[in-house]
Formats: structure tokens, sequence, C-alpha cells
């Protein structure tokens, strides 16, 4: 009993320190993945909760898939940023190879 | 590579906005919870009470298919509402995925995705009686059509396009048509006839699986898949 209240309020610590984290993180890369951890973490709090079902979608969809859309966002964030600065100063091969061109 | 910094803690008019109505929102949800009516207890105990009737063993599919069936029909609804609002609103499609040069991703994610149907076909069968169903099971089946285009191992093209109209609207379909062939047959809305429940659930939650994976793979494909090669 104890135990498992012990291991409770260590989870609710981490889960609160992890979204401080991700909020206040200066790089965004870092806080995309500290929110992954995040809803991981908050999907144990749902099974703790005796949530099982919400557990597996904020699995799926709190973590997996917001994490996915958010990575692809910074990327695209990136490759506009990459445009906008081969547009004043263009280096010597601004032409993506095909393979960059395809998944880029 | 330039990474993106967020240094700007300034409390400018829209943040001022978004934190007010965020505490708004704290403070309506704690108001609405501490003063919920205390006969929860009851309502939980008259559906533990026909749960035999309700064709599944498992509470929460015969609450979401069965005694509140209508309001998953909406919340399919709003899933396809969701990816007519983002086909509507992007100019092209485009995933921004580095991809790593390495056959090893392909190679995994070739041999992981029967995998994935055959679980996500599992979890929507074992919804009935545990934790899983059409939300579970079509949650896998993006992730499986995610994790396809992020390796790189297909891309969707234009004639994926009619394909994935039709998988989208399944779901939906499927509610909408069920619900209205119970009307004419029982006389009433989203009401199953008397030990067959748990067929009619199966056939529905079947589709609406298709349509949920479907659904969160085109919100990572992020607009209308048209072009025949090079981007998205």
């Amino acid at each position: 009993m104890n135990l498992i209240l012990t291991v409770d309020v260590i989870l609710v610590v981490i889960m609160l320190v992890t979204a401080w984290l991700a909020l206040t993180a200066r790089d965004l890369q870092r806080a995309v993945i500290l929110f992954i951890a995040l809803g991981l973490l908050v999907s144990l709090a749902w099974v703790r909760l005796q949530a099982p079902d919400v557990a597996m979608a904020e699995a799926a969809v709190g973590a997996g898939l917001t994490g996915a859309l958010l990575i692809s966002t910074l990327n695209s964030m990136r490759e506009l940023q990459k445009k906008k600065t081969s547009e004043v100063t263009p280096p010597a091969d601004a032409s993506p190879t095909p393979q960059e061109a395809n998944h880029a | 590579m330039p990474d993106f910094y967020d240094d700007d803690a300034r409390l400018t008019r829209p943040r001022i906005v978004a934190l007010a109505l965020s505490a708004a929102l704290v403070a309506l949800l704690s108001l609405i919870i501490l003063t919920a009516p205390g006969d929860l207890e009851r309502l939980n105990l008259v559906a533990r009470e026909r749960l035999t009737e309700s064709g599944v063993a498992n509470p929460v599919t015969a609450v979401l298919l069965n005694f509140r069936g209508y309001d998953t029909l909406l919340e399919v609804a709003v899933l396809l509402l969701a990816v007519i609002g983002i086909w509507s609103m992007a100019r092209y499609a485009r995933v921004w995925i580095k991809v790593p040069d390495t056959p090893v991703l392909a190679a995994f994610v070739r041999l992981v995705l029967p995998l994935m149907v055959l679980v996500s076909g599992y979890l929507l069968w074992l919804g009935a009686d545990a934790p899983g169903g059409a939300f579970q099971g079509g949650a896998v089946l993006g992730g499986m059509g995610i994790l396809w285009i992020a390796a790189a191992v297909w891309l969707p093209d234009f004639q994926f396009q009619r394909f994935a109209r039709v998988m989208l609207v399944l779901g939906l379909i499927a509610f909408v048509g069920a619900s209205t062939l119970l009307l004419a047959l029982e006389g009433s809305f989203m009401e199953y006839p008397a030990g067959e429940a748990k067929n009619w659930i199966l056939v529905i939650e079947s589709a609406a699986m298709i349509s949920i994976g479907m659904t969160l793979m085109m919100l990572f494909v992020g607009g209308i898949p048209r072009l025949n090669e090079g981007t998205v």
C-alpha cells in the first residue's frame, strides 16, 4: 500500500517536472522530446487511475501522433529557415539532391 | 543546422488572452468536478447492472457503442471534419521527415507493418471483453501509416487519394447506416435488437477503426495526397 503510494507520488512529481521543463525549454527540439515523454508519463498516470482505455489512447495519440506531428512541424520550420537564408546568400549548391527533395 | 530557440518570454496581449482562457477553463473544470451531482455512483451501478444486455463485457465499450452510441457517432463525424478542415487549408501535402540513409529502417518497417495490422484487429476484437476497441485499434493502424510514410517505404500519391477518401468516410457511413437501419427495423435510433447487439457493434467498430486509422494517417500527411512523385 505504502509502496504504491510512493510510486504514485513519484509519478506525479516527475509529471509536473517534465511538464515544466517542456514549457520552459528554450530549444524547441528539446521541448518536443520532453512533451513526448510527458505524454507517456500521463498514460502511466491513466493506468494508475484504472483507465487503461484512456491510457492506450493517450500513449498512441498524446505521445505518438502528436509527437510525430510536432517533429514534422519542427523539420518544416528548419526547411523554411534554410530556404530563407539561402535566398539572402545563395550557397554554391543550393539545389537539394533527389533523395532530399523526396523526403525533406 | 540552425536550431530553433524560443527566447521570447514577453507577456504580449495574445499570450495574456491565452493565459486568461486557460485559467478560466481550469477554474470551470474544477468547479464542475467539485459541484458534480452525488448520484454518479448510482449511474455507475445502473450501467453495470445492464452490462449483460449491452452485448459486450467491457463497460467502456458498452458505454461507447451502446449506452452512449450517439456520442461516439458524433466523435467519428468530428474526426472526419478534422481531415476536411486540413484538406481545405493545406495547399499540398508534405511530410517533413529526414530519412536516415540505411536499409535497416525500411526492412524493419516492412517486417513490423503486417504485425501492426494483426495487433489492430486483435485490439478491436479484445474491446468486447477488455480495454481495447475501435479507437485503440485505429490508433495502431494510424501509427502503421505514419511509420510507413516516415520510413519512406511508400508515399501516398494521387491514386491513393480516392482510396483514402473511401476509408475516411467508411466509419461514419457504417454508423449512420446502422442507426438508420435500426430506426427502420426497431423504431428507435441507435437501439440494437435484443441479443444481437454484439454483431452490430462489431460491424460499426470495424468500419470506425479503419476510418480512425486513416484519419490519424491523413493528419500526419497534412494535406491532400496529390503528387505522383517527389513531395508527398
